[in-house]
């Protein structure tokens, strides 16, 4: 396929293979634990870092991840502290990370191609450091989920319970933050900073309806993620448009089509059963 | 099956008989204060191995807060708590008290994960960080469905269980850490007589065949009274009422939730 003979596409595939594999990886807990809310801020306060990255001419992914950790740990330490509601906690620094990028990105004298890019997701910007920063750091995210998987898992279902079971949901809540902003940061040059909490949030809403497990659910949700990456890379590539945009609507397709082939399957079931049918036995 | 719980009996027999005079959970003068109204007042008590404990007292009158200081998820203001012999602050077995949380505050009707999974988590606090969930964790599970004849539920998500069966995966989850104290928070809220019945002499198996100490709480006076050895009444202060009968039940009634909360009343 001509698509390979480019430098650049086959960076953004290695890339995107990436991205896909740990955005739902991170973001089934986010789902379970309600803070799809927490990732969509995440993202927006990762502008800041691009801003500082484009004013200080220096690497922006960088930037990014350093500003999204510190507000990661901020916005836990503030909810953890208990003496304000969580949502308008995560809302304040949602605000104030739009407000101090765009104050900055004024100062970097207004928007360029480089700062569209961070926003919607590139394909044809993927350099070689990105290459190496995305993929050093997803080793790292898989493997501190493969080592903390069963913590995650008990502070994700049962917090209280984990507590008294001696598994610190503050300080676990706290890895797992963490690791949703290096995730994000890493992620913004393909999906875009608008649309990485939907990589994050959308594939794993879609294997919810189908998954008979936890396990089953990450695995199937990565399947997914990793196919509308896939497509939406392509689609990006021969009509030329944004990929945040084709890879989101993608995984959207896969929702939708995922939420009708369930309310059919229990329709039939339905059907099969007032017939006196055994089928659809669980 | 069978034999496992056996075994597992007769050692927690053996233990209890070496450390006879060891408590599984003691409070002293514990009090706890919270935003400046005091919930709990220089409450004492002490769990012997093998007890059956009914905790009553009115809504606010501190059980969960009790409860909360038994499980270390909250501190006391002042006062301390041992368990098993040791400080609190030092006490690392925590496996060893398994928490039933209650059914109302549970949230997990989209989550997706099987019985097995949840049941299964029980044991995640006692592996190590790079451990196999190894043949001793998958023996305690089995162990732990069998007793709560949960086996054909296994593969079923959790929100598709009915309220009563997931009281019951709850009970697992805690029984499949082998704890040698069962706290249980209202278990019996909203569910109908008969299953009541049922519920309460699963847990008097437990206590009498397994040698599980179990603390209860409940709000249900008349129905608890009956159920358990020993009863404490929490209005902010203890009132320890020792043995049930029918002939204090009265009494007590009005000492709880009628009595000046200052009037310490001790009758053993």
């Amino acid at each position: 396929m001509e698509i390979f003979e480019f430098g650049f596409m086959i960076r953004a595939f290695m890339a995107g293979a990436a991205v896909a594999v740990i955005a739902p990886l991170i973001g089934i807990f986010m789902v379970v634990r309600r803070y799809s809310l927490m990732a969509d801020t995440l993202a927006h306060v990762s502008l800041v870092g691009v801003a500082i990255g484009l004013l200080t001419k220096t690497y922006p992914a960088l930037w990014a991840m350093a500003v999204c950790t510190a507000t990661a740990v901020g916005i836990e330490k503030l909810r953890s502290g208990g003496k304000m509601y969580g949502e308008s906690a995560v809302a304040i620094f949602f605000w104030a990370g739009i407000a101090l990028a765009v104050v900055l990105i004024s100062m970097a004298k207004g928007f360029n191609v480089d700062l569209f890019s961070f926003l919607f997701g590139s394909i044809t910007t993927v350099t070689d450091t990105d290459l190496y920063f995305i993929g050093g750091l997803t080793v790292v995210v898989i493997s501190v989920v493969a080592v903390l998987y069963r913590q995650f898992f008990s502070i994700s279902f049962d917090e209280e319970y984990a507590d008294s079971s001696g598994i610190s949901s503050k300080t676990y809540n706290m890895i797992l933050v963490v690791l949703a902003a290096v995730t994000i940061s890493m992620s913004i040059r393909i999906v875009g900073m608008l649309l990485i909490g939907a990589l994050m949030v959308v594939p794993v809403m879609t294997a919810m309806q189908l998954a008979r497990s936890f396990k089953q659910t990450i695995v199937m949700s990565i399947g997914i993620s990793i196919v509308s990456v896939m497509a939406g890379l392509l689609t990006s590539y021969y009509f030329d448009l944004a990929s945040g945009g084709t890879i989101v609507l993608s995984a959207i397709g896969f929702f939708l089509t995922a939420t009708f082939l369930k309310k059919l399957t229990s329709k039939y079931r339905k059907m099969t059963s007032a017939k006196g049918g055994a089928a659809g036995g669980q | 099956m069978e034999s496992v719980s056996r075994r597992n009996r007769e050692a927690r027999r053996e233990a209890q008989t070496r450390d006879e005079n060891m408590h599984c959970i003691e409070l002293k003068d514990v009090s706890f204060s919270y935003d400046g109204s005091t919930v709990l007042e220089n409450v004492s008590l002490a769990i012997a191995p093998g007890d059956y404990a009914g905790l009553i007292g009115p809504n606010g009158g501190g059980k969960t807060t009790l409860l909360k200081i038994i499980l270390c998820l909250l501190k006391p203001t002042t006062g301390e708590v041992w368990l098993f012999g040791q400080k609190a602050s030092d006490f690392g077995e925590r496996n060893r008290i398994g928490y039933v949380p209650q059914r109302a505050v549970q949230h997990e009707n989209y989550f997706p994960a099987t019985v097995e999974e949840v049941v299964e988590s029980g044991r995640f606090s006692q592996m190590g960080l790079f451990k196999f969930f190894g043949s001793v964790d998958r023996k305690a599970v089995s162990t732990a469905f069998a007793i709560t004849d949960l086996e054909n539920k296994k593969k079923r998500l959790i929100g598709a269980l009915s309220g009563g069966e997931r009281q019951r995966v709850f009970i697992a989850r805690a029984l499949a850490a082998e704890p040698d104290v069962l706290i249980l928070d209202e278990p019996v809220v909203g569910v109908d007589a008969a299953s009541q019945e049922r519920f309460y002499s699963f847990l008097k198996y437990l206590n009498e065949q397994l040698g599980i100490t179990i603390i209860i709480v409940s709000h249900d006076i008349a129905v608890i009274s009956k159920e358990v050895r020993s009863i404490l009444c929490l209005n902010k202060n203890l009132f320890t009422c020792g043995y049930p009968n029918h002939a204090t039940e009265k009494e007590l009634i009005d000492e709880v939730y009628c009595a000046s909360v200052n009037s310490l009343v001790h009758r053993h």
